[in-house]
């Protein structure tokens, strides 16, 4: 099959490489641009761990094709961390969050989680535990039983509100 | 002033990389590797009459098929049974590309090796297999009954008779005596559906050969590389020192990734070397659905004795096991599921007898809780039922049957999964139970029942209590060192898959040698590391592996305390580890840190580093006088391997409750509240181990309610996909509340015993307990509860 170039912001940096029609984003973050913070644990939808933003909403990487993204905006784990005045790594509250409360074990899971965290905190930045758990429930953990995920979306949230 | 690690809080050292998108897991390794798909039996069971590969050939990019035709020497050869034993009867295990016949739809036919996974994919699709269909076993109870005279109809083996992979009894006390003589017998029978682990990563190998040197390296998403190693170093006739295997970031196991071997992961490794290019594979969800190992159904026929006080006298169980298409592990989790039937309550008299059946499924092996979540359910509900027979309690019941504060070491009078006996070194059954009730509040989560109920809402409350027996041999190690920079630096052979070992290991080296766990680098899985261990499950790590750090850190400390005595003349015990240095005790400014004694014990030329010279000024001092620059005795380097293995496995315990609801037009079940009681001896870290006992109680909740395999008729799994198994999610899961009592164990120096399995273990007795209690005590006595089974034990309270 022919490959196209495909032209998009990652992490907001401009980005191309070629890719077939049928290559899927995640396929494409990962082996065309070596972002490989994107996981893929189901292929068909319902995971969650491939999640990423597509101008600023969650969408499954799985699920697209590269060439859907041409020309948009995409956010990945890579890009949460920002950086300091002295140029050192600085987590994204959300990040830090999941550190302190134990939000992660294997951590396969915790870049969907994140990046679907992020989402909703955008869209609700005071959110009930009720909510969290809704906002949350497209994604699947293994490990963690949730709680703490919750817990650390609860918190990155509270010190959003209160910094 | 260090403060002790051991016991505190210490913040995971592997989150950074993980939350960042730096993990290292097995798909991100060889980016351009060649990729293999694998050709799976769409029958269930079926004579292969031909594999056609010509097309699939051609296809451009592909760069080999291979099928069973192409396997040569031992490679032939059925793969290994893991865990041998007498008692199995037929120790059957697949090929690794099905020889002539198929014996479970997923089984794996041909392999295809392409310039990527589309390429490699196409092509698999294009392999046309030919097959004979052939009846299938695939219902446990069907496939254990002789059907009438001669041999089982269908047989899940043509070769076979029937349909027995093993078969195991014992008995403690004298069983038949005590039924004879029993005021109440009753008989039950319990059923538990089949699920799996399904760990959000699936299963991976990615090989790369080294022609040149003929080495081999090899990552692989596996429990267990060092058995990977061994196998693959014999199998391809390689220099076991040339062979490597790395378990990197592995993305959750819970015992479906111990297995070895998987075809793919020997298949992978002999297509880079027969190819010359690093092949990769990647399994999908899929394929780990039809192509990797599941558990949990067995069928159990209970006798119980029991006095008028609900004492139980004695109790005989009488079960199958489905063992799937083959028995790669053996007997192990039926036997699992006998030794721990009697959980913590004091049975006299126990006989079992067990059948592990073959049936032409996906094979089974360990998924957390490993044959537990099974003897849990059975025995609790048997409390329950003798409880509701004689009109008592059932919290009374359990408290008269539970195994006495004073009785320990304790012997259950059976076989353990190790081979050896199964003694209770510790425990507080009493204790514990007594705790959880005070967490609940029971009297007054009770009245909250009963106002609810008077509202007329369907609400019941549950129990559920286990023993787990964890930490068994046969051994773990680990290396340690201090290095010139000052770091220590520990290596275990087994994988982690999210435990934080990372942490967990820093913690016991890092008390051992004065160093904050930030200077303790930690290396798991990586057999160019530590080549000898066994791997990461049955909750073993903490107790076999930690204890393994515990001696090495140890031996290390000897070995600086002896050299830094020598250079500070002092004796070796007036000497004590501290914020990485070692210090002459009252006299602070006296000290040489860690990393100029680890240059010092080396009499080398360190060129570089800001200790340098100094490093190279103490060693010169530190042997000076000796017959020779090692005088005799002496070693280069503060550094030590050591190994520690277990005269037995330690036992955790624990109960549960939970109290849920039931909606009578669904038939779905929330639970209102899941309290945890949990005693798993000496902790660590205590945010590790809650987080363990929290997702091991999400995955017992999603079993109890969510996950169960379904097979048709002829064998096909009717529901491979997540759209269709269901698993529990943050809408569902209920806030865990947990309380822990510490027990230590007397059994090894650390006091631990592990926790791994220990959350999942009760949740099918506890939410059973509590879905009965709701209803009105009707018979919970087959798991999963979905709304469908819910409805279904609810139509007799509607009819009548």
């Amino acid at each position: 099959m022919a490959e196209q170039r495909v032209e998009l912001t990652v992490n907001g940096a401009p980005r191309a490489a070629e890719a077939e029609p049928r290559m899927t984003l995640a396929d494409f973050l990962r082996e065309r641009l070596g972002l490989t913070g994107t996981h893929l644990g189901c292929e068909h939808g319902v995971c969650g761990a491939c999640t990423v933003l597509m101008d600023a909403r969650s969408v499954r990487s799985c699920l697209l094709f590269a060439v859907q993204a041409d020309g948009h905006e995409i956010t990945t784990v890579e890009g949460l961390v920002s950086h300091g005045p002295d140029g050192a790594e600085v987590l994204d509250p959300l990040q830090a969050a999941f550190h302190e409360e134990h939000a992660l074990q294997c951590g396969f899971c915790t870049p969907g989680f994140l990046l679907a965290a992020r989402e909703l905190l955008a869209s609700d930045p005071d959110p009930t535990e009720a909510s969290v758990r809704d906002g949350l429930s497209g994604n699947l953990c293994r490990c963690t039983g949730y709680q703490n995920i919750v817990d650390a979306v609860l918190l990155a949230a509270s010190r959003r509100r209160e910094p | 002033m260090t403060t002790r690690l051991f016991g505190e809080r210490i913040p995971r050292r592997e989150d950074d990389r993980l939350l960042t998108g730096r993990g290292r897991f097995v798909a991100d390794f060889e980016p351009s590797a060649a990729h293999a798909a694998f050709v799976r039996s769409d029958m269930a069971h079926a004579r292969i009459v031909g594999v056609e590969t010509d097309e699939a050939s051609a296809v451009d990019g592909v760069l080999g098929v291979f099928t069973y035709a192409d396997l040569t020497g031992d490679l032939a050869e059925r793969l290994p049974v893991l865990v041998p034993s007498d008692a199995l009867i037929a120790p059957r295990t697949q090929h690794a590309l099905a020889k002539e016949e198929v014996c479970y739809a997923g089984e794996v036919v041909a392999m295809v090796v392409a310039r990527d996974r589309y390429v490699a994919e196409d092509a698999a699709a294009m392999v046309n297999v030919l097959y004979e269909p052939l009846p299938a076993a695939v219902d446990l109870v069907e496939a254990a009954s002789p059907d009438g005279e001669g041999p089982t109809r269908p047989v899940a083996h043509l070769d076979m008779r029937d349909n027995i992979a093993g078969r195991v009894s014992e008995e403690a006390g004298d069983v038949d005596a005590a039924f004879a003589a029993a005021p109440h017998v009753f008989e039950w029978t319990f059923d538990m559906s089949r699920s799996a682990s399904m760990p959000l990563e699936t299963r991976g190998v990615v090989a790369r050969h080294d022609a040149v040197e003929d080495r081999l390296l090899i990552h692989d998403a596996t429990q267990a590389p060092t058995g990977v190693r061994f196998g693959l170093a014999m199998l391809f006739g390689m220099d076991p020192d040339r062979v490597h295997v790395v378990a990197p970031d592995v993305g959750g196991g819970f015992g479906v990734k111990v297995i070895q071997f998987y075809p793919e992961e020997v298949l992978v490794p002999w297509a880079a070397r027969r190819l010359g290019v690093p092949v990769k594979w990647i399994e999908d969800r899929r394929e780990h659905f039809l192509g990797s190992n599941q558990e949990r159904r067995q069928v159990h026929h209970i006798r119980v004795a029991a006095d008028g006080d609900g004492r139980i006298l004695a109790v005989e169980d009488r079960f199958v096991h489905d063992t799937g298409a083959y028995c790669s592990y053996g007997l192990i989790l039926p036997i699992i599921t006998a030794a721990q039937l009697p959980g913590p309550y004091r049975i006299p008299s126990y006989r079992y007898e067990l059948r592990s059946i073959f049936t032409n499924t996906v094979p089974t092996s360990p998924y957390r809780g490993a044959g537990r979540p099974h003897a849990a359910f059975v025995m609790e509900r048997v409390i329950e039922k003798v409880a509701a027979a004689l009109g008592l309690p059932s919290l009374e019941v359990r408290r008269r049957n539970l195994v006495p504060k004073d009785a320990f070491p304790y012997d259950v009078g059976v076989t353990f999964q190790d081979g050896g006996a199964t003694v209770y070194d510790s425990g507080d059954y009493q204790g514990g139970l007594a705790a959880l009730c005070s967490k609940l509040d029971l009297e007054a989560t009770q009245a909250e029942i009963a106002a609810a109920r008077a509202d007329g809402r369907r609400v019941g409350l549950g129990f559920g209590g286990y023993v787990e027996g964890t930490g068994i041999g046969p051994y773990e190690g680990a290396a340690v060192s201090i290095q010139p920079d000052g770091f220590v630096s520990v290596a275990t052979a087994h994988g982690s898959q999210g435990q934080a070992h990372e942490t967990v290991f820093a913690q016991i080296a890092g008390d051992e040698l004065g160093v904050p766990p930030e200077r303790v680098r930690v290396v798991t899985g990586d057999t160019r590391r530590l080549a000898f261990g066994v791997g990461t499950y049955a909750s073993r790590t903490a107790v076999v592996a930690g204890n393994a750090v515990l001696m090495a850190s140890r031996e290390v400390r000897r070995q600086a305390a002896a050299l830094a005595a020598r250079l500070l003349e002092v004796a070796p015990e007036d000497v004590v580890f501290e914020d990485g240095a070692v210090r002459v005790a009252g006299a602070p400014d006296r000290s040489i840190p860690l990393g100029r004694l680890a240059m010092a014990s080396n009499p080398t030329r360190y060129a570089f580093g800001r200790d340098a010279e100094e490093g190279a000024r103490l060693s010169q001092r530190a042997y000076a006088g000796g017959d020779r620059p090692l005088p005799e005795g002496s070693k280069p380097g503060l550094a030590a391997t050591e190994y520690y293995s277990p005269a037995s496995g330690v036992f955790g315990f624990g109960f549960h409750a939970a109290v849920v609801e039931v909606d009578p037009e669904t038939g779905g079940v929330a639970i209102l509240r899941y309290v945890v009681h949990h005693d798993s001896g000496r902790i660590i870290n205590p945010m590790v181990v809650e987080g363990q006992i929290l997702g091991g109680v999400a995955q017992g909740i999603s079993g109890a309610l969510y996950e169960r395999i379904v097979y048709g008729e002829e064998g096909q799994m009717l529901n491979p996909s997540f759209m269709d198994f269901l698993m529990v999610t943050a809408a569902e899961m209920p806030r865990v509340e947990q309380i822990e009592t510490e027990t230590p164990s007397p059994n090894n120096p650390l006091g631990v015993k592990g926790v791994g399995e220990a959350g999942t273990i009760p949740v099918n007795a506890a939410i059973a307990n509590a879905v009965s209690d709701a209803l009105g005590g009707v018979d919970v006595d087959r798991m999963p509860l979905g709304p469908e089974d819910v409805l279904a034990l609810m139509r007799p309270l509607i009819e009548a």
